[in-house]
């Protein structure tokens, strides 16, 4: 087996602290801007947690859901008049809609992941746009389980992480019911142990 | 003995009883009111050749704003207790407000014309609790001038605890005040132009509603206008907008900014003074301060202008009560910031690192194929000089493209992390280090095969997340490991040519 690339890993010495960005040769551009060569390859790992497999069924719903509001008035239309204009726009639709609900509710699952560590809680979200959401657990304002009718149904709920921020909440979609009560449960116990107005 | 001594400072007591608002409000909340609906009695008494209905909605309407003024004035009362602000209010549906006075972060006096005339000012206590939007914080409408003055010091000092040492007088320094030159800035705002349409659409109104003869020179000054070749149309309608809209910015400036100053009082707190009629008072508490925005719309660029706002918890976000400086030189923008941050230089003039060239990309990408989609779409359906028309735009669409990316940019300085993007509003803004309450990554689809990403803090001021748009996933990650030490570094590895190594947790 050819190891080479492998020896080169074992000789290099473990990087052990992060290079501070603009050390890099700086040059000065006339607007006021200044070039960094990029040298660090850091990336965020994936949380650890993934969600309920229950999930993919819940999104196929939504999607289901969405794709016959959609489809299912201009169904209604094409009984009564049919122009190739109508019907070439109910294929795509039908096409479209069925693609995305077999693609998207998988994609998501490999993709939604959570975590909560003592003094964070991470989660990565998203399917073709994709969001990672750090709040740290000494500014968390409140923490709230959701459940809605299908989640209810999936015994499914939505963990809710607000802080102080106007910008929105970390939420963690599509955890079990238990799962999500405990984790509400003791990031309330540790939020209550942080001082602070977490502004 | 003791006459020898200084008279002791004087220490404003709590008022625990409860008070009314001030009995003046009788009068000037009905005045504000009817102040605003003066064209509206014209038209229904002066032009309405006194038919009995006319001159009985009128008085009516009259007596039903007083009658709603002496309601709220007899059930709204507030104290000011040694804990919080109450205020209870309303009488088919009682409303109890309570602020906790540690949680008061702003404070800011409004005065309308009709509160001037008769002393008064509105008080309006921020908090920056943002779990029920809307209901953040509560307003006294309206007390004595020399109340409010009053309230504004004894509501902003407890807020600040560490300040209650006795204060030696300190005078209110001031960090900027109006100068006459900054109003070659307002004909480049779009205030004016707004102003025009705003007086076009009310002339019209009012002209068709009042039967004046408004309508008829103007129809026939029309008809000459349009009989001229279309060059001369073109330019005499573009040179009368533009005059109108020169002057009506130039009044809209001063009505909005005459009178402005930005000091710093002596209980530390940062307070701007502003407006010709109105008049505003915004106090914002230092301690609350998470940093300073410059906004340079596109024209207001072109001639090196811009204004600024505080990012600041405890404020709405309407009605521009987060202003810092109104339109003036980009200079002086640098130099308020600077002041009011107690940093010099200020960080929104630092020197900014550059996004990658993948970003440019981006922007291009994004500012160009919209139009160039929207032409073809006109070409298919429309007549053929729409898509001519849309085709042309698209060197200006890249020019935008272009100046985004040169916009873009971000840099970390010892206290601030300094974010700057957009063309056509380019905002720099400098938040705090300390007031990032969290992160958020984003990434779209294309984002990732151009290997960016988009960086927000997110802070419980002013907006509440500030972006670093399409900057390279390492050096955006950095960027956030160091602003808050020990916040991403758990979830953060380093990936090799051939190696993936997680730092190790702590």
């Amino acid at each position: 087996m050819h190891r080479s690339g492998n020896l080169h890993a074992t000789l290099r010495p473990p990087v052990r602290h992060l290079p501070k960005a603009g050390l890099a040769s700086p040059r000065a551009r006339p607007w006021g801007t200044v070039d960094v060569v990029s040298t660090d390859q850091l990336r965020l790992r994936a949380p650890r947690h993934r969600v309920s497999r229950k999930s993919i069924t819940l999104w196929t719903l939504h999607a289901v859901i969405g794709w016959a509001v959609l489809l299912v008035p201009q169904l209604v239309v094409l009984l009564f008049s049919r122009t190739p204009w109508q019907i070439g726009v109910a294929v795509a639709t039908l096409a479209v809609g069925t693609a995305h609900t077999v693609v998207m509710p998988r994609w998501r699952y490999r993709v939604h992941r959570w975590e909560a560590t003592p003094d964070a809680v991470y989660t990565l979200a998203g399917w073709l746009n994709q969001e990672w959401r750090i709040a740290p657990v000494s500014r968390i304002q409140t923490v709230d389980t959701k459940r809605g009718p299908l989640q209810q149904v999936l015994g499914l709920s939505t963990v809710t992480v607000t802080t102080a921020s106007a910008a929105g909440p970390v939420l963690i979609e599509g955890l079990d019911h238990d799962d999500a009560v405990r984790l509400a449960d003791e990031l309330t116990t540790t939020t209550q142990a942080t001082p602070g107005d977490a502004t | 003995m003791t006459a020898d001594l200084p008279a002791a400072p004087e220490f404003s007591e709590p008022v625990v009883d409860w008070h009314r608002l001030d009995v003046r409000m009788l009068i000037v909340r009905p005045l504000n009111e009817v102040l605003g609906l003066v064209p509206v009695f014209i038209g229904l008494l002066v032009l309405g050749k006194g038919e009995t209905w006319r001159i009985l909605l009128s008085v009516g309407m009259i007596v039903a704003i007083v009658l709603f003024g002496l309601l709220r004035w007899v059930t709204t009362r507030y104290r000011i207790t040694a804990e919080q602000v109450e205020m209870h209010t309303g009488l088919f549906v009682r409303k109890r407000l309570a602020v906790p006075r540690e949680r008061i972060r702003t404070v800011d006096l409004t005065a309308k014309l009709g509160h001037r005339l008769f002393g008064l000012s509105a008080i309006r206590v921020g908090t920056g609790q943002r779990d029920q939007p809307g209901e953040d914080g509560l307003t006294l409408d309206a007390v004595s001038s020399t109340e409010a003055e009053r309230l504004r010091v004894l509501l902003l000092t407890l807020a600040v605890p560490e300040s209650v040492e006795p204060a030696e007088e300190r005078p209110s320094v001031v960090l900027s005040t109006l100068d006459k030159r900054w109003l070659r800035y307002a004909p480049l705002t779009l205030s004016g132009l707004v102003a025009v349409g705003a007086l076009f659409g009310l002339t019209m109104n009012y002209a068709r509603e009042l039967e004046l003869e408004v309508l008829g020179p103007l129809t026939d000054a029309a008809h000459w206008v349009v009989a001229q070749p279309l060059w001369l149309t073109l330019s005499l309608f573009a040179g009368v907008v533009l005059v109108i809209a020169g002057f009506g910015s130039v009044l809209v400036y001063i009505v909005q900014f005459g009178g402005y100053q930005l000091t710093r009082e002596p209980d530390d707190t940062v307070r701007v003074r502003r407006g010709l009629l109105t008049t505003r008072s915004v106090s914002v508490a230092e301690q609350r301060l998470r940093g300073v925005e410059v906004e340079e719309p596109l024209l207001l660029r072109a001639g090196r202008g811009a204004h600024a706002k505080t990012v600041t918890t405890g404020l709405g976000r309407k009605g521009e009560s987060n202003l810092l400086l109104p339109p003036a030189p980009i200079v002086e923008a640098h130099r308020v910031s600077a002041e009011v941050l107690r940093l010099e230089p200020s960080p929104t003039s630092t020197p900014l690192h550059r996004h990658p060239v993948a970003a440019l990309r981006r922007r291009m990408v994004r500012a160009v194929v919209p139009v160039l989609v929207l032409s073809g779409v006109l070409a298919w359906f429309a007549p053929a000089w729409t898509w001519q028309v849309a085709l042309a735009l698209v060197p200006f669409a890249a020019l935008l493209g272009w100046d985004r990316y040169r916009s873009l940019g971000h840099v970390l300085t010892d206290r601030y992390l300094v974010a700057r993007q957009g063309s056509v509003v380019r905002e720099t803004v400098a938040l705090q280090r300390t007031g990032v309450i969290g992160w958020r990554i984003s990434r779209s689809f294309f984002q990732r095969r151009s290997g960016l990403v988009t960086i927000s803090a997110t802070t419980a001021a002013g907006d509440g997340a500030y972006h670093v748009v399409d900057v390279a996933e390492g050096d955006g990650l950095a960027l956030a490991d160091e602003t808050v030490p020990e916040l991403l570094r758990p979830f953060l590895e380093r990936v090799g040519s051939n190696a993936v190594e997680t730092y190790p947790q702590p």
